[in-house]
């Protein structure tokens, strides 16, 4: 018997993104193959990993990954600087943690003046992230994506509670957009139908179909996406062909295994490696899965990432 | 490829002799083709069907045991590419490689980690499941030596012996044939002598080639030469090469039924840096492989891949989940605090953990939620004021305990109210947010 590739040929293909401008532009996406099978399919993007940081000090990230940037963080243009400048950053996303009601509850206005510095301080692309709360995000991004006008940011996340505002003002202001559903494939695809049905295109959204560490739900996660992909490919179901986030950071840099002291837990071994890798291993799972942005914390594992993902091409 | 039941029918005996327990050859041959019944049940089958349909059923990538005994795994034997469209079955086996050429020390030090490497989690225990000895030092005599030591400090461990030479591999199946090790392996060259020692010794065979054409002709040369345990190496060694080359195996042997491809996939992940290690080994549980062969197998490292593969080889359809009960943490008294959960296995053990923790003896309800999380079984509505009264109610716990206080998770503030109502007399605590803030606060009540 003698071997045929057993390729598959797909109808449909990954929309392909830019966010940022200039030669520091990011592009993602494009690819018309699940993730990384070059022999039956063109993958013309990498996938862009950016570096989180945010506007307020991180004391609650676990010692391990907070030490990584002690010098820096006390302001997010410092720390955006240090990304872009010495850790080779590709893009860097902004998370709005201090304008939650149950943090600092910083005002919109507050939000929209970190925005402005932060980018007059970097030219590479910028992400902006709000608190996850449903209300005061819809304030404050629509603030935020007014401050970053010019500047074609991914901004997010636009929820099915929220959509409407954070739509509108990503759509007047000309940026991208990530819509954020609950881990579930109907969900994702409603609100992708939801935000174009308002007129913005879907060339220009982003899916987030939920992140979740590993250990912690991961499998949902993974399986998601690739139902997401496999719909998007095969069936060529346009509203399933957004490029997709992986928001790995957030949730790795809670859990236990991260933030155990190695004297608690002698047979889980060395804290600090531990948490790297749970965070690349988290980070690679979902490279596989069809994720074309990723959103890292620590440097390291953004480091082995970065390298698994030259080694994918 | 599978054989319809009047395919099976026509090369039954067509007696209807019932000595297979059914009426007719028909309704047995439709029952076969349902996989509801076995071959060896009709005493008058010819040999020459029984071949027939023994290549028509079997499964089209081979199951088989790596290793011998209790800890012996199961290789091979998955039906789908995705894990949605069913679930991935054998979870792929970790091995960690070591060199024959390092001293007596190093060498036991290395096995014992690997015995040593058992943690449990999430009610599962996972270890390092094999050992790989690498023949570095060319001598035969030092190969066979290296291997035995590595056999004696590993004593549960399968054992890979990762070398080509025909002479030295022989040598070293000798001394640990009991064990049933798996010779890597078979090249173009070697394929006679290597297939000879899979066959005298009945252990599966390695076939190594360079990319999947080369692999296919190899696997059916030794197919022909009478070896049927057989794991793939096609070459791969870049994450790219990984991801391609398996998932081209596992659609071939699925899609196409190619049976030289049918078999179980060896990856060789090994890197200067380990967590990059552990990043490409990732890719490769991911993808497809049956065996992963490692460097180093750091705590932390086992730690994260156990998971990962704990993750990608559960049942889609069904979460992992506990026995609904009242459990007891240390030996709590009439006075002991009592908390409720839900029981997907994940919230149980990590809730228990922490409560473990505290050294606060306790009473943990577990109630059943069809293996949802709190929240998850809170917004599926399994998780309600109502639900969580009758089975407090039915649970007996009443006469248990000498209070009647129950700490729900912080999660679901939100049901103390609905539950003071519905369980009257109760005062509900919310308790916190996060299991591992339960050990300081059920020591903040004692005082
Ligand atoms: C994985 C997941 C799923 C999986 C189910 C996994 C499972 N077996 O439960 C799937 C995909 C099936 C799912 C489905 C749904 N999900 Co869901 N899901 C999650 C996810 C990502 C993780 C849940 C998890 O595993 N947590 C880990 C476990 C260990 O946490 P836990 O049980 O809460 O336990 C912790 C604490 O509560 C505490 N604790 C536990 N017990 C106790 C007891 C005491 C006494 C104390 C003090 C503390 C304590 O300790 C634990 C560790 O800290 C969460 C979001 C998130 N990241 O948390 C959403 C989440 C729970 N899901 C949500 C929703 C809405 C749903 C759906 C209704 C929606 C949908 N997509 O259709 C469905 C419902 C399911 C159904 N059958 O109908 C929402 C709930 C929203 C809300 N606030 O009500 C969440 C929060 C997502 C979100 N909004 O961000 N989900
Ligand atoms: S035992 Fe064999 S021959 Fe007899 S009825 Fe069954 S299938 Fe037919």
């Amino acid at each position: 018997m003698s071997y045929v590739v057993p390729k598959e040929s797909y109808n449909g293909k990954v929309l392909s993104l830019d966010f940022g401008k200039g030669d520091k532009a990011a592009v993602i996406g494009g690819e018309n193959t699940l993730p990384f099978l070059s022999f039956e399919g063109d993958i013309p993007n990498r996938p862009v990993v950016a570096y989180e940081i945010q506007d307020c000090p991180p004391d609650d990230w676990p010692e391990t990954v907070r030490n990584m940037y002690k010098d820096v963080s006390g302001d997010p243009v410092t720390w955006a600087k240090h990304c872009r400048n010495n850790l080779n950053a590709k893009a860097v996303a902004l998370r709005l943690v201090s304008t939650h009601p149950d943090r600092d509850n910083r005002s919109a206005e507050d939000a929209a003046k970190t925005i402005k510095d932060v980018l007059a301080a970097i030219d590479i692309p910028l992400i902006i992230l709000g608190s996850n709360h449903i209300e005061k995000d819809a304030a404050v991004l629509v603030a935020a994506a007014e401050a970053a006008s010019g500047y074609n940011c991914i901004i997010g996340k636009a929820q099915e509670g929220n959509y409407k505002t954070i739509v509108a003002a990503a759509l007047a202001h000309n940026h991208k957009l990530i819509a954020m559903s609950e881990l579930d494939i109907n969900l994702a695809k409603q609100l992708n139908i939801l935000i174009t049905q308002m007129g913005f295109d879907k060339e220009r959204l982003i899916t987030d179909p939920m992140c979740s560490a590993l250990g912690y739900g991961l499998e949902y996660t993974y399986s998601v996406m690739e139902r997401i992909r496999l719909a998007g490919l095969l069936q060529n179901d346009a509203t399933m062909q957004p490029p997709i986030l992986g928001d790995v950071g957030m949730y790795v840099w809670k859990i236990k295994e991260v933030s155990a002291p190695e004297s608690d837990v002698p047979e889980w071994g060395s804290i600090e490696e531990r948490g790297i890798a749970w965070e690349a291993v988290t980070a690679t799972s979902m490279l596989v899965a069809g994720t074309n942005l990723l959103i890292m914390r620590h440097p390291k594992s953004i480091e082995i990432v970065e390298k698994t993902i030259a080694e994918l091409f | 490829m599978a054989l319809t039941g009047v395919q099976i029918f026509k090369l039954l005996p067509k007696t209807n002799c019932k000595k297979c327990g059914f009426p007719t050859c028909l309704a047995f041959a439709m029952a076969l083709a349902q996989g509801k019944a076995d071959i060896a049940k009709c005493p008058d089958v010819s040999e020459e069907s029984k071949k027939v349909l023994g290549e028509a059923s079997a499964p089209p990538i081979r199951t088989f045991d790596l290793g011998s005994g209790a800890k012996a795994v199961k290789v091979g034997g998955e039906t789908v590419l995705f894990r949605h469209d069913k679930k991935f079955f054998n979870p792929c086996a970790l091995a960690i490689n070591i060199k024959d050429n390092l001293s007596d020390d190093e060498l036991a030090k290395k096995a014992a980690e690997a015995a040593n490497s058992e943690i449990e989690r999430v009610g599962q225990k996972l270890r390092v499941d094999a050992v790989s000895v690498e023949y570095a030092s060319n001598s035969s005599a030092q190969y066979e030596k290296a291997v035995k030591l590595v056999a004696e400090k590993a004593p549960d461990a399968s054992i890979i012996l990762n070398c080509k030479d025909a002479a030295a591999a022989e040598a070293a199946v000798k001394a640990v044939a009991a064990r049933k090790p798996l010779v890597y392996g078979a090249t173009n060259e070697n394929a006679g002598a290597m297939a000879n020692i899979a066959k005298t010794h009945s252990v599966p065979l390695c076939a190594c080639a360079q990319g999947l054409e080369a692999l296919s002709a190899l696997t059916e040369k030794l197919q022909g030469l009478g070896v049927n345990d057989i794991v793939l190496d096609s070459g791969a060694k870049s994450a790219k090469e990984i991801i391609d080359h398996n998932t081209q195996i596992r659609r071939a042997a699925l899609r196409k039924g190619f049976k030289p491809l049918g078999f179980p996939v060896i990856n060789f992940v090994l890197r200067d840096n380990s967590i990059q290690e552990v990043s490409i080994a990732s890719v490769a549980i991911a993808k497809y492989a049956s065996i992963v062969v490692l460097s180093s197998i750091e705590k932390w490292k086992n730690l994260a891949l156990f998971t990962l593969r704990q993750n990608l080889y559960t049942d889609p359809q069904v979460p992992m989940q506990v026995e609904q009960k009242i459990y007891k943490v240390g030996e709590p008294d009439a006075a002991a605090p009592l908390m409720i959960t839900t029981n997907f296995s994940l919230t149980y053990f990590i809730v228990s953990g922490e409560v473990e923790n505290s050294k606060v003896p306790s009473f943990l309800a577990v109630m059943d939620c069809e293996g949802l999380s709190v929240l998850t079984a809170w917004a599926a509505g399994k998780f309600t004021a109502a639900k969580i009264s009758q089975f407090i109610k039915d649970s007996g716990i009443e006469s248990q305990v000498s209070h009647k206080e129950l700490i729900i998770p912080g999660q679901v503030a939100i049901l103390s109210g609905a539950l003071e109502d519905k369980l009257e007399g109760w005062k509900i605590t919310v308790g916190p947010r996060e299991a591992n803030a339960i050990p300081t606060f059920l020591k903040s009540r004692t005082v």
